[in-house]
């Protein structure tokens, strides 16, 4: 087979900095070639030298054969190559119809002519199977469906060649499901597509061929039905990683925590909890599965005192929260929070890593003296933590924003696993990482379990909760479904308990219990 | 007793209208600005010198329709400064909204003095002469609101459902909505963010400065310093309340005209109520309606926020 895109030998520097080290990158034309590497490994910076966003310091590309110089994204697009960013390009106001047609708007006199736009975007749609709706809105429709209008975009455009920026990133479990058959049908309508990602489970699934980047330089291309995940990984990070965490078996304490009956509402207003009832023992680690946008959030906020609650009872280390607590209280008393969203409601992205160490702490007696804060202690604190905690960065003064998901995830847990915490809720603590910092930060979470930590994990990744948890319960519509020790279940069992299916819940108590949590 | 009558002869509605007018036309140009995602606060300003470039082209010439003219011209070029600096500079937009209402309030006077020899008052210009319709005027009731008005009165009207069109039913009106939502959206569809925003932006001007040529040729026949008297931010408030929406920002007007009008009438029927009272009636209501409403007006999402390619 010919090879569609050759860039050879690409530098490109950023200062001092090479994010791509003479790179070479071959992809033959109707395959689904995977680019692998973790972040900052220069995968999206190549990516953005064959689109034209940037331009290479050295290096040639050649596309269909011939030589091509690419220095906009015009140029990569009359070379029929289309990128979908990881962040889409989306204006929320306006339709699906609008959007698409922006910049090439067809027109009957002065008039936008909207009858033509949207039957040629249905057509389109229906010969990929996107069922696209040209007249929602883009701010109403689900992230999957947006990615879907960004697909049709360039394919509007005519791109042969799709390139997809960690296109799973911001996906559910099903839409990344359905985004692969969209691939699937791309390919067999003979399109080339390139999928950036650090993903390893998603080369497997998907791609024909895959290219590995560490640190900027090429490691290898090989047919991904020759290696295996283990492999991947190690090529990727440069040393062998273990994909599955080391957890030894441990007896689980007293109960830490116990939410019973409890009923809550979500920010709109809406039932998210409905009777939800579980514990959490110390040194245990109990894992909620479920579909996002079930109630996991709303554990969350009642837990840590940010939301109240309406009826049932919550009970920590034996005492009753009442109706919605202090989160201040809460924080003194040992209860920890690694929060959904780090950049939203884990850091203050415009504070220096110091001062985000802190938080919530600044008022212990350690770090103030009167109304002053202690800046040599705060400064001395931050800096063992980086140490501690390996936060690459130019300085503890360094703005959080400025940091790596990895190192912005470490600061939290620096912070919250700081306070000696009895009680932790965590949720999803690896969402957009990269092989390398998830090791590390579910090492970390395992550490807290060992010291006798009670621990609530929240997360989507079905596969983290099986990994880490001792018991699993699965939640759906604000309730508990179903509960499993961890290591006597299939994820099939929990997909269904997952979607809602009751029959899942007698499997589950066909499981022999040794514990008396009672939690369903 | 007098403002009954008035409302049933249509007169008070008629004022109205009047008293809308430059509402109308500075905020219609604020919509364009604020869609293109430049706030501007300058309106205030750049009616101001649309008024004063008004009377002295109208001075100078004689002809009230170039004096017109003129206010159209000065109102682009403030708004094409206004442009300049925020496109070119990413400059803070509040700032440099401020900025140009004190030029605009230092320079009037400054060309009053030099040209007339009177810091506080322009003479007599020509006078804009108001048009009445042939057959809408012989309407009873109807023909005494809209029947007789100044021509700026009835492009101001006219602008409304033509700015709707240009907006919503356009290429040029979508693009514009697009780079005030999501300007790096457009332009990687190849939409031009910086061409729209000073198209919009000088737009918002020469509305503005007819806006203000309205007030000095048509309402008082001369200029007077600081006539404007916070209409143009009054503007704004039309904006704001009509939602970013040309018969939004009609209807505010209305309103606010309205209370205007009853303003007017009420101090001329020897009202109990002391003047200074009613002459705060509209800026009260600006500030209810802004009150009650500006939580729920969703403005577009980048206004303010200046565009800064890689």
């Amino acid at each position: 087979m010919k090879n569609i895109i050759e860039m050879r030998g690409i530098v490109k520097r950023f200062g001092n900095f090479t994010a791509n080290d003479h790179i070479d990158l071959l992809v033959r034309e109707g395959e689904i070639h995977a680019l692998l590497g973790e972040n900052g490994a220069g995968k999206s910076t190549l990516m953005n030298i064959l689109y034209g966003l940037y331009r290479q310091d050295a290096g040639e590309i050649y596309c269909k054969g011939k030589l091509a110089h690419i220095r906009e994204p015009g140029d990569a697009m009359a070379l029929n190559i289309g990128m979908v960013h990881q962040h889409f390009m989306l204006v929320q106001p306006f339709t699906v119809a609008e959007n698409l047609i922006l910049g090439k708007e067809p027109v009957r006199g002065l008039r936008l002519d909207m009858a033509a736009a949207k039957r040629r975007i249905r057509q389109v749609s229906e010969e990929y199977h996107f069922e696209i709706d040209p007249d929602a809105r883009a701010a109403d429709i689900s992230v999957g469906m947006q990615q879907r209008v960004e697909i049709l975009k360039i394919l509007l455009m005519g791109a042969e060649i799709l390139i997809f920026d960690e296109p799973t990133a911001t996906l559910t479990p099903q839409e990344i499901q359905d985004f692969f058959e969209i691939c699937r049908v791309l390919q067999r309508r003979g399109h080339t597509i390139i999928i950036i990602t650090h993903k390893l489970k998603e080369i497997s699934q998907i791609s024909d061929r895959v290219t590995v980047i560490r640190s900027g330089k090429n490691i290898a291309t090989v047919e991904t039905s020759k290696v295996d995940e283990g492999r991947l990984a190690e090529m990727m990070v440069g040393r062998a990683v273990r994909l599955r965490p080391s957890k030894e078996r441990r007896e689980a304490g007293e109960v830490v925590l116990e939410m019973r009956d409890v009923h809550a509402k979500d920010p709109r207003g809406l039932p998210a909890l409905r009777g939800l009832s579980l514990q959490v023992r110390s040194g245990e680690i109990v894992g909620i599965a479920g579909v996002e946008g079930n109630g996991q959030s709303e554990i969350a906020m009642v837990l840590k005192g940010l939301a109240p609650f309406s009826k049932g009872e919550v009970r920590y280390q034996g005492r009753s929260y009442g109706k919605g607590a202090s989160v201040q209280r809460l924080i003194d008393s040992g209860v920890s929070h690694i929060p959904e969203d780090r950049q939203k409601s884990g850091l203050v992205l415009g504070m220096s890593i110091r001062e985000n160490m802190i938080l919530g702490m600044e008022d212990w007696a350690r770090f103030k003296w009167g109304p002053f804060q202690k800046q040599k202690e705060i400064t001395a604190f931050a800096e063992e933590m980086r140490t501690r905690y390996d936060i690459r960065c130019t300085g503890v003064g360094q703005e959080a924003q400025s940091l790596s998901g990895g190192n912005q995830q470490k600061v939290i847990l620096a912070r919250e696993i700081a306070r000696d915490p009895q009680f932790m809720i965590v949720c999803q603590p690896t969402r957009g990482l990269d092989v390398g910092a998830i090791e590390y930060i579910h090492a970390q979470i395992l550490e807290q379990r060992k010291r006798g930590c009670a621990i609530l994990l929240i997360s989507y990744e079905l596969d983290e909760i099986m990994e880490l948890s001792d018991r699993i319960l699965t939640i759906y519509n604000g309730e508990i479904t179903a509960e499993y020790q961890a290591g006597q279940v299939t994820s099939e069992q929990i997909g269904l308990a997952m979607a809602g299916f009751r029959a899942a819940e007698r499997t589950g108590q066909d499981v022999p219990e040794k514990k008396a949590g009672d939690a369903v | 007793m007098d403002v009954l009558t008035q409302l049933l002869n249509g007169s008070m509605l008629a004022a109205t209208f009047r008293m809308a007018t430059p509402l109308i036309l500075g905020g219609t140009g604020g919509v364009f600005s604020e869609r293109a995602g430049i706030m501007n606060l300058g309106i205030e300003g750049e009616m101001l010198v649309g008024a004063c470039a008004a009377a002295v082209v109208g001075i100078a010439t004689g002809n009230a329709w170039l004096g017109v003219l003129g206010a159209l011209l000065s109102g682009g070029l403030m708004g094409l400064l206004h442009a300049f600096i925020c496109i070119r500079f990413h400059a803070n937009q509040t700032v440099v909204g401020t900025g140009v209402n004190i030029l605009a309030t230092g320079i009037t006077p400054l060309v009053l003095q030099t040209l007339y020899d009177s810091g506080a008052a322009s003479p007599a210009t020509p006078t804009l002469e108001a048009w009445s319709v042939p057959f809408l005027r012989d309407i009873p009731f109807l023909g005494a609101v809209l029947g007789t008005h100044s021509p700026l009165t009835y492009l101001a009207l006219l602008l409304v459902p033509v700015s709707s069109f240009v907006l919503f039913r356009t290429r040029f009106g979508l693009r514009v909505r697009a780079v005030g939502e999501h300007p790096r959206a457009a332009d990687t569809m190849g939409v031009h963010v910086y061409r729209h925003q000073y198209i919009s932006v000088a737009l918002c001007g020469m509305l503005a400065g007819l806006g203000g040529a309205y007030l000095s040729l048509c309402q008082v026949s001369m200029f007077v310093k600081g006539m404007t008297n916070g209409r143009g931010f009054m503007a704004m408030a039309a904006m704001i309340f009509g939602k970013w929406n040309p018969w939004g920002v009609l209807l505010a007007a209305l309103l606010f005209g309205c209370s205007d009008a009853l303003q007017m009438v009420l101090q001329a029927g020897g009202s109990q109520i002391p003047t200074d009272f009613l002459l705060c009636a509209p800026y009260l209501l600006t500030v209810a309606a802004l009150a009650c409403f500006v939580g729920k007006a969703v403005s577009p999402r980048q206004v303010g926020k200046p565009y800064i390619k890689d």
